[in-house]
């Protein structure tokens, strides 16, 4: 019956997906009227395949990428708040995309395929960086709370040094901080394929870890004696968090609460180990983050909003919500 | 005659700056069930971390001959399983997919569970009766219900060696005696079950007694001789009696 219904959402999640998808390449000024002619006007062709699809599908895979590290991040630290922005990658991310544009002097919504590449070799160090920082910082994952304010000091630490760095170029600034709300608008062709590419290896290799991460979720000691080798499957594990955040981070800025709540909105529907979670969560922020996108295409058009900005508000009001109902539930007798 | 399961020499553990187990040998012999009993801080539950190799130590553990450092962790997770105290955090899994992972020592990475790991965990979830919850999240359980699963998980490793850092938390007394059931049956399996309680009459049933105090093992015997008794009472400054009831002995606190 749990198979069952891990086959259904799974497939709810994808149609979901390609319903959205549909939908975003139709939003725009000119509506839906580039998609019908797109094939005999080589105007709405462009705006079609050039602008649209490669957002959208850069939308999906971006959330893929945070819902995929939610979940990884969740089984490995054994905590349901963990989060690659609570933890310092995504600070630590968005830190070395910011060193890398200064040192380079190239603008963020550059589309040139060197630049976005070594965008995300910045950020997937700087997501390392943070993530290791935050556990040297509080002494291993055993206390929630000493990890989760170590995670707040090294996303506030980092961030503050991005923004200095940031102010090191002042002919980059609007944009980069543009760029840093969040926004799938600079999502190129070649930005979709580095992440389509992070995802399948990224996937790969949670699949993998999976087993790890269900023999971790029952303490420490019982997968010692199971016979795990934690510290490297940890440092793996780390990896694959800070490689998903980094890459998600350099073609698309800080893009909050997808990856928090990815993971807790498929529990909600289904309880299963942490090889189909990952699976689940990554489809789960794919869909969360591609509706997102289309809302803040939408909402005001024809301005738009940084999705970053929709996604703090609505992912904002999601974990208050999480906690009041977890409140709640521990007071009830 | 028999031989040993486990047995430590000089085992020096510190937690922190403190130093928690202070030169311990002992022998643990096979085929029987022994229990460490002792007054909190005595250092049972950190011992018995030790022997499982779980905790970082100076002195030399060997577990059936072989010291714990020349074996691979799957090697010594095959023959020897573990269940601690409070440790699990696993609410999303079903209680089948715990239980299947007490056979991850058994499988290759990634490899299906083969029909022996599948009979292995009904055989664990039919012993500790909860094969009917199968299909149930662990976070859905009671207390009790968790602990017998997490119970059910070491019992499918099938090693020959099974570690227990009180194994009766959150038991009422007819699991506990379901408990001591199952026990008995490894035993006469010729398994080796070392088990840390902190209800001394619960030990008392073991067939040999490890009294501790103060990171010291004070006194190693059978628990029926006199000897073991004398130092039980005295590990617990003499505040407890132990009485014989219908064949069994008892300890009740001095009120």
């Amino acid at each position: 019956m749990n198979q069952r219904r891990v086959q259904w959402l799974g497939l709810v999640l994808l149609l979901f997906a390609a319903a959205l998808g549909v939908l975003g390449a139709g939003v725009g000024s000119t509506g839906f009227d580039s998609v019908q002619n797109a094939v005999s006007d080589p105007i709405a062709w462009q705006i079609v395949w050039d602008i649209r699809l490669p957002r959208t599908l850069g939308a999906w895979v971006a959330g893929a990428l945070l819902g995929l590290a939610g979940a990884v991040a969740q089984g490995l630290f054994r905590n349901p708040l963990a989060d690659p922005y609570l933890l310092g990658s995504a600070s630590g991310a968005a830190l070395g995309v910011a060193l890398f544009l200064v040192l380079f002097g190239v603008s963020p919504l550059a589309t040139e395929w060197l630049v976005r590449l070594g965008l995300t070799g910045g950020a997937f160090a700087g997501a390392v960086l943070g993530v290791v920082l935050t556990l040297v910082l509080a002494k291993g994952v055993q206390h929630t709370l000493r990890l989760l304010l170590a995670g707040v000091i090294v996303g506030v630490v980092l961030g503050a040094a991005k923004e200095l760095i940031m102010l090191a170029r002042p002919d980059f600034l609007q944009s980069m901080q543009a760029f840093m709300l969040g926004s799938t608008a600079y999502v190129g062709w070649f930005s979709c394929w580095v992440m389509l590419l992070a995802w399948l290896a990224c996937m790969a290799a949670a699949w993998t870890l999976a087993p790890a991460l269900d023999g971790l979720s029952l303490g420490e000691f019982t997968a010692a004696s199971l016979g795990l080798p934690l510290e490297r499957l940890r440092a793996a594990l780390v990896v694959v968090l800070a490689l998903a955040t980094g890459t998600a981070v350099a073609q698309t800025g800080l893009i909050a609460f997808v990856g928090l709540a990815a993971p807790h909105l498929v529990r909600s529907v289904v309880k299963t180990s942490h090889g189909r979670l990952i699976w689940l969560s990554s489809l789960m922020g794919g869909a969360l983050l591609l509706a997102a996108d289309i809302l803040a295409r939408w909402v005001i058009a024809p301005q738009e909003l940084p999705v970053g900005v929709l996604t703090a508000v609505l992912g904002g009001s999601y974990l208050l919500w999480l906690m009041h109902r977890r409140a709640a539930g521990s007071r009830t007798p | 005659m028999s031989t040993t399961a486990l047995r430590a020499e000089g085992v020096i553990a510190r937690l922190g700056n403190a130093e928690i187990l202070h030169g311990i040998t002992l022998s643990i012999a096979a085929g029987r069930w022994t229990s460490m009993v002792g007054p909190n801080g005595a250092g049972k539950s950190t011992l018995v971390k030790v022997l499982a190799g779980l905790l970082p130590h100076s002195g030399e553990v060997s577990l059936l001959g072989t010291p714990l450092s020349r074996l691979t962790g799957r090697a010594r997770a095959l023959q020897m399983a573990w269940l601690g105290q409070n440790e699990a955090s696993a609410d999303d899994l079903t209680v089948f997919d715990v239980a299947m992972l007490g056979r991850l020592p058994h499988q290759a990475w990634l490899a299906a569970p083969s029909a022996a790991d599948h009979q292995a965990v009904e055989q664990a979830l039919r012993a500790t009766q909860a094969w009917g919850w199968r299909e149930r999240a662990l976070g859905q359980l009671s207390g009790g219900e968790r602990q017998r699963v997490l119970l059910a998980r070491a019992l499918a490793v099938q090693a020959q060696v099974l570690l227990m850092d009180e194994p009766l938390a959150n038991l009422d007394a007819p699991h506990q005696a379901d408990w001591l059931a199952i026990v008995r049956d490894l035993v006469a399996q010729g398994k080796t079950v070392v088990s840390v309680l902190h209800e001394v009459s619960m030990a008392l049933q073991a067939d040999e007694m490890v009294v501790m105090e103060k990171g010291r093992v004070t006194h190693q015997g059978a628990s029926s001789d006199a000897r073991t008794h004398q130092a039980l009472v005295a590990a617990f400054e003499g505040r407890i009696s132990i009485l014989p009831l219908s064949n069994q002995w008892v300890a009740l606190p001095k009120l």
